[in-house]
């Protein structure tokens, strides 16, 4: 009896967690089949999907940070960085084979994370300090590597991932997407994610039961690194070069991780639902786009989400604070 | 001069001061003592204004006073100094003395005034070594604690300057120190009340002794006309009340499992301590003696830095935890649990975190802990603080220890676990596992011990066996500044 009575109750924590992100998704996505009727056409739909696949990804990267107590401000930049460093490759080697370039891009993701996390661990520096200053790092070494045109064209090869598809309908985007969720949910119940939501939780004691809480954090950052490079790689095959490629996409990405119910400051969350935060934002925007609301208004969206989310969580929070104790000292 | 009648205070629900009366002269050095959670602190708290009596008058020359604000009794001339220290490091001592009442010429802070009568207040102590611009970081504990208590006297016209342990972050040599400055405050009519642990200060300092036990006055005594054991029979005088399994017989006691020889850090000096299979060993001392130290020290969460230790001295929890060493610590909620993550995800951390260890099959010891929660799922936030301590042991023997270590095992639990944790300690022990207890709770250490260990300044001031008395132990705890001394002279 006690078998069942616990698995009722964590399928339900585990709906719980993130229930009004579904709730919210749900009733955008209806919005979304009245607004226009053609939505759910097969092409149509996954055509959504492949648009939102970049913020989804980047959304999975930045919840291990969030959820381990930091914040990954530099995901936007890489982004850039990696569509305008790709550009410029296939300027100099335009027979490079796509394989090896993409390879390429995750792998210095990876070293971005990897630079972000130790700064962040080891020098003690917060991250959300260390991540901006990557952030503006970034930014400045493209637009001077660039002078604000980044040159060079990237092959078709190179771009199917982002806008192709496989076996003639469903986008490689759509089935990265996937990849990227399948992986989340698994690292995400496998010993090392349990690890890293504990140590979010309260590092001190994470450490004092032996976690080893810079190695931890450090792996975070790295896997925001490069499912931010995977999603330069979604954004260059998508949209094409540009040295605004990734603006302002590491607010989005925490915008969606927080309406995904994903507490700032760490240890509760889950990454199934900040990626449906991710699709829940990409659907308002296409509704406001499709309602003719102008797009320059997406950040003013953006900023109300955020300070309701943040908001509505932290309420939740006050009230079940436990109450201060006097200390009893004599 | 100051009169306490019938002052009662409870933290919801639980009375922590039941009518405690008190009273202090002019020039007097009035002292407070009693056992941890004896209720000083608290009662002087709430003659500060820092907390509001539920029941029971101050009186001040005569005029009954009520403070709602510390602020109110500081301005009706009552100080209070606190164990820590409230003094801004980066900023000088004339800055720290005038903090918020800076004296003002011509729309700026008059510096100059400020460090003059900083300097005066300091000569008329005979403080001259203090210059009123160095910067607090760089004066000594005790030079602070003078800045502190020149703080209080320039605030207001101080008639009562109450002082918590004040020697408890002193050497030797700065106590003395500290205690003439004690008396020349008495000297100038300030009525002292002077909380300590250390009996021998306490003959040495004061007139009178009011002892308090669990929130109650026991006696107040003329320091000329009583003793130490005296002192020390009122402060622990009490009944040996619950049930504690029985202790391990000399044939279950084992080999030993975790040594130290000559083990020292910045808290601790020459620590030898053998733990073996089989028994369970206690470790009694104040607030601030080093028991904490020396658990964290075993357990590698702030290292030994000399000596040695088998099987390894630990130079990281996580090494600890490899060698088969558990902590249970004493702040359940910051430390032992993360308070957000279910019942199932806090029993597997340590398994989860340090591979090859442990355990995955809890549910067998969560059984084995008489856990009462609502299934695996179940935050621990949710959990009563005896079933939160269940988890945190769960999540230790999950992890297969050989040497178990708990500090403060019963803190914030109800009688019912209590009464479970100490049948669960006896029963790891009897399965072979070495285990220490630290706990504040004398009778709890006293019954559930085959021997205590008593710890003084850092050091292990003596060893008593089982059955010893509370006495006995707060005769060893308390007499350490007394040998220490003797040894310095």
């Amino acid at each position: 009896m006690s078998t069942a009575t616990a698995v009722l109750t964590g399928a339900g924590r585990r709906l719980g967690t993130g229930a009004p992100v579904y709730a919210l998704l749900v009733v955008l996505l209806a919005a979304l089949a009245i607004t226009e009727p053609g939505f759910y056409e097969p092409d149509s739909f996954l055509a959504f999907i492949k648009r939102a696949a970049p913020l989804v990804i980047l959304a999975a990267g930045q919840y291990l940070v969030i959820v381990s107590g930091g914040f990954d401000l530099s995901v936007g930049a890489v982004v850039t960085a990696g569509v305008v460093a790709a550009a410029e490759f296939y300027g100099s080697f335009p027979d490079a084979p796509w394989v090896l370039v993409t390879a390429g891009l995750l792998a210095a993701g990876a070293v971005v994370g990897l630079v972000n996390g130790l700064i962040t661990t080891r020098l003690r520096v917060p991250s959300f300090i260390t991540t901006l200053g990557m952030m503006l790092i970034l930014e400045g070494a493209v637009f001077y590597w660039t002078g604000g045109s980044p040159q060079g064209t990237l092959p078709e090869a190179f771009r199917a991932f982002g806008r192709g598809t496989a076996g003639g309908w469903l986008p490689w985007a759509v089935l990265a997407c996937l990849a990227v969720g399948a992986a989340a949910w698994w690292l995400m119940r496998s010993d090392f994610g349990r690890t890293l939501i504990a140590t979010g939780d309260s590092e001190r004691a994470a450490a004092l039961a032996g976690v080893r809480v810079p190695r931890v954090r450090t792996l975070a950052f790295l896997g925001s690194g490069v499912a931010a490079a995977l999603a330069a790689v979604l954004v260059a095959g998508f949209s094409g070069v540009s040295a605004q490629a990734g603006r302002g996409l590491e607010f989005e990405a925490i915008t969606a991780v927080v309406l995904g119910g994903v507490i700032l400051g760490g240890g509760r969350g889950s990454v199934v639902a900040a990626m449906a935060g991710a699709f829940s934002l990409q659907a308002l925007f296409t509704l406001l786009n499709l309602q003719g609301v102008s797009g320059a208004l997406e950040s003013t969206v953006q900023g109300f989400i955020v300070i309701a989310a943040v908001g509505l969580g932290a309420a939740d929070y006050g009230r079940l604070r436990r109450r201060r104790t006097p200390e009893e000292s004599a | 001069m100051l009169k306490m009648q019938g002052v009662s205070k409870s933290f919801l629900g639980v009375r922590v001061l039941h009518g405690v009366s008190l009273d202090l002269e002019p020039g007097e050095v009035h002292a407070l003592v009693g056992e941890n959670g004896a209720g000083k602190s608290t009662l002087m708290k709430v003659l500060a204004g820092e907390y509001a009596p539920d029941e029971g008058i101050i009186e001040l020359d005569g005029t009954t006073v009520s403070f709602s604000h510390p602020g109110q009794a500081q301005a009706a001339g009552i100080g209070l100094i606190h164990q820590e220290l409230a003094l801004l490091p980066h900023r000088t001592v004339a800055e720290n003395v005038f903090l918020g009442r800076e004296p003002v010429r011509r729309g700026l802070v008059d510096r100059r005034a400020m460090e003059a009568r900083t300097a005066e207040l300091l000569a008329e102590l005979d403080e001259t070594g203090i210059a009123p611009d160095t910067l607090i970081k760089d004066l000594s504990v005790a030079r602070q604690q003078t800045v502190e208590i020149v703080k209080a006297l320039a605030a207001s016209d101080v008639r009562v300057l109450v002082m918590d342990e004040p020697t408890a972050p002193l050497a030797d040599h700065e106590v003395e120190l500290l205690h003439g400055l004690v008396r020349r405050l008495a000297g100038r009519g300030i009525g002292i009340l002077y909380i300590s642990h250390r009996l021998r200060e306490v003959f040495d300092l004061s007139q009178r002794i009011t002892v308090l036990k669990d929130g109650r006055k026991v006696a107040t005594l003329a320091t000329d006309g009583t003793t130490a054991d005296e002192v020390v029979r009122a402060m622990v005088g009490r009944e040996l009340g619950s049930y504690y399994p029985p202790r391990a017989e000399a044939e279950e006691v084992g080999e030993p499992l975790l040594t130290v020889a000559g083990g020292g850090n910045e808290r601790l000096k020459d620590v030898e301590l053998s733990l073996r299979a089989g028994e369970v060993v206690g470790i009694a001392g104040l607030q601030g003696s080093g028991r904490t130290s020396l658990v964290r020290a075993l357990f590698g969460a702030a290292p030994f830095t000399t000596g040695t230790m088998t099987p390894l001295r630990p130079t990281s929890p996580r090494r600890a935890i490899r060698a088969g060493i558990a902590l249970v610590t004493e702040d359940r909620k910051a430390e032992g649990l993360a308070l957000r993550q279910s019942v199932r995800d806090n029993a597997l951390l340590v398994t989860r975190a340090v591979p090859g260890r442990g355990t995955r099959d809890i549910g067998g010891l969560l059984e084995r802990v008489r856990l009462r929660s609502r299934g695996e799922d179940q935050e621990v936030k949710y959990l009563s603080g005896g079933n939160q301590q269940k988890v945190v042991i769960a999540k230790w023997l999950a992890a297969r220890p050989k040497v178990l270590l708990f500090d403060e095992p019963t803190r914030g639990v109800d009688v019912g676990a209590k009464a479970a944790i100490h049948t669960l300690v006896r029963e790891l022990a009897r399965e072979g596992m070495a285990v220490l207890i630290v706990s504040s709770e004398l009778p709890e250490l006293i019954g559930m011990s085959d021997r205590i260990l008593v710890m003084a300044g850092g050091r292990l001031a003596g060893e008593l066996p089982a059955g010893a008395g509370e006495e006995q132990i707060m005769r060893l705890a308390t007499s350490e500044t007394a040998s220490a001394k003797g040894a310095a002279a």
